[in-house]
């Protein structure tokens, strides 16, 4: 359904070939496009550009910065970290995600309602007011810690722990695990696995020949989105950790507002940036090809 | 599937739901506390932390800020947004799907690394703790769901509609304020909601261009939780959580009789 040529105002004639190709300019579509791009320029790509610029120019221009960074081991003990969490994170997200959004798909309208209501109840307060909620449950006298008390066991050390970190961070981004799940999984047809189990397959057996490939561009989705979006984690890190378990944007955040290092700062960021983009270059072949094997989803 | 599965399965499903839900419950006990402190649950009641909300202009005074700069970003990024989607949708050219991965991109970015970037040129213009400031980042950052929300409503959107309507000697924004608007509204609203809540909610950014003549609501939370145990805090998250519940409750219920009404 292209249609750009079939829009109605016929060119006018007049002026020559500069005010023509000018006027093309205007009535063309790219105009409606122009202020998205100039907002994104403006907002996002200098920026960004500044970043890069200052990483390798501050304070003198050269690689120094990315040098110190690698050679120095608490900056690569908390990159490793920071992949390291943003990785079981993702794990436990898809884990618990899965069966619920299995489930979404095999209830009726009221039951799949209010789980929907429960992912979204979230989205409904702030994230900063949620993760001051984590606070008041995993503190030392906290809510897990005191229901621990009562059947005996001793406290657990949860908040100002990578563990603590963790949990809160799964919380945040379950949502973002269970929506792309659930809409692949909406997709499939179950007499899929029905004409597995009328052909003798068992349960288990259908479910991994014919349901779990099915649903893995789900999968795939979901960890993708899930691995970067923890790989950036700022908040909850800065609120539910310590010192022990910041992870690399807590360090950025050290290095430019506290240190005014913009040099190392920005050396930090660019590493974050490529990371993220690495792995979403990384894996995005390989979701190209499981949709086409899997015949993709709706 | 075995009975037992299915069990285990919906009791597992419950566990998560738990997860997703209880955190947000816990803060609304919590504000109503008669102690300085976090403890819970709280050993008596009062209202101190409601009326230490309205009161104190720090408290106030960000929450306004942060509404009227939502307002404007939502606004904003939804003009913006629109007139973005359904020029890619017209557009044919191989670099559609470039501009559009660019558009989309400040939901990928990691926010810190944009925070520090914004940060940088904002020291350069004078445009930290100023609207102005708040307004650019935040109409970035909100963007993308507006591209998304109006591009769902476009990618259903029958184009030859347009043609007949300007067949028929209507102009262009005739074209558009009566034929296109209308049938890609839902996704507009929805984005501008989207726009809003982003704005009202964005902290990364906020914390790197906050003043303290220009604070919003994010950052004054932040603050709070960082610096002392000032139950405000939840206080202001029972009310959002209230507002934002009689919202989609009033929209679950009078939606469809809206529709109704309509048809």
């Amino acid at each position: 359904m292209k249609y750009a040529n079939i829009t109605v105002p016929k060119p006018f004639k007049s002026g020559g070939s500069g005010s023509e190709a000018f006027a093309q300019v205007l009535r063309s579509q790219w105009l409606l496009i122009a202020p998205a791009l100039a907002l994104l320029a403006v907002a996002m790509v200098y920026p960004l550009a500044k970043v890069v610029f200052s990483s390798f120019s501050q304070p003198e221009a050269g690689f120094h910065n990315y040098v110190w960074f690698f050679s120095t081991p608490v900056n690569l003990a908390v990159l490793q970290r920071t992949f390291t969490v943003a990785a079981c994170v993702t794990m436990v997200c898809l884990v618990c995600s899965y069966p619920y959004a299995y489930l979404m798909t095999a209830v009726g309208p009221r039951t799949r309602l209010l789980l929907l209501i429960c992912v979204l109840v979230p989205f409904w307060v702030s994230g900063v007011i949620r993760t001051f909620a984590w606070i008041i449950i995993l503190q030392d006298s906290g809510l897990i810690n005191k229901a621990l008390g009562m059947v005996g066991l001793g406290p657990v050390r949860l908040i100002r722990t990578p563990l603590g970190v963790a949990i809160g961070m799964i919380q945040v981004l379950l949502p973002f695990a269970i929506m792309p799940l659930y809409a692949v999984m909406r997709g499939i047809d179950l007499r899929l696995v029905q004409a597995a189990q009328s052909l003798g397959a068992t349960p288990a057996c259908s479910f991994v020949q014919v349901y779990l490939p099915l649903s893995l561009p789900g999968v795939f989705g979901a960890g993708t989105l899930v691995f970067i979006l923890a790989l950036g984690f700022y908040i909850t890190p800065v609120l539910l950790g310590g010192p022990s378990s910041s992870m690399i944007s807590n360090l950025i955040q050290q290095q430019i507002l506290s240190m005014l290092n913009w040099g190392t700062g920005g050396a930090m960021g660019v590493i974050l940036l490529v990371s993220t983009f690495g792995f979403l270059a990384l894996v995005s072949p390989i979701m190209r090809k499981r949709y086409q094997t899997t015949g993709g989803s709706r | 599937m075995s009975s037992s599965t299915k069990i285990a399965i919906r009791l597992f499903c419950v566990l998560v739901a738990i997860w997703l839900v209880a955190p947000t419950l816990v803060i609304v006990p919590m504000s109503f506390t008669n102690k300085q402190s976090f403890a819970f649950p709280p050993t008596g009641l009062s209202l101190r932390w409601y009326e230490a909300f309205f009161t104190n202009p720090a408290w106030f005074g960000s929450f306004i800020n942060s509404f009227k700069i939502a307002a404007i970003v939502a606004v904003v990024a939804t003009a913006i947004g629109t007139a973005a989607a359904i020029g890619l949708e017209r557009v044919k050219s191989r670099a559609t799907g470039v501009i559009r991965a660019i558009l989309l991109a400040p939901m990928i970015v990691p926010g810190v690394v944009l925070a520090t970037g914004i940060y940088a040129v904002f020291l350069e213009q004078r445009l930290v703790g100023s609207y102005l400031g708040y307004i650019v980042a935040h109409a970035m950052l909100a963007l993308p769901f507006v591209l998304i929300t109006v591009g769902a409503n476009l990618a259903v959107f029958d184009p030859r509609l347009e043609t007949a309507a300007s067949s028929l000697g209507a102009n262009r924004l005739t074209v558009f304020r009566t034929v296109t608007m209308p049938l890609i509204l839902p996704g507009m609203l929805s984005g501008m909601l989207f726009a809003f809540v982003t704005s009202l909610d964005e902290v990364v950014v906020a914390l790197f261009i906050t003043s303290p003549q220009l604070r919003t609501l994010p950052v004054q939370v932040y603050t709070s939780i960082t610096k002392d145990a000032d139950p405000t805090v939840a206080a202001v998250g029972t009310l959002i959580f209230a507002i934002t519940t009689t919202v989609i409750v009033a929209g679950l219920v009078l939606g469809p009789k809206a529709k109704r009404m309509f048809q």
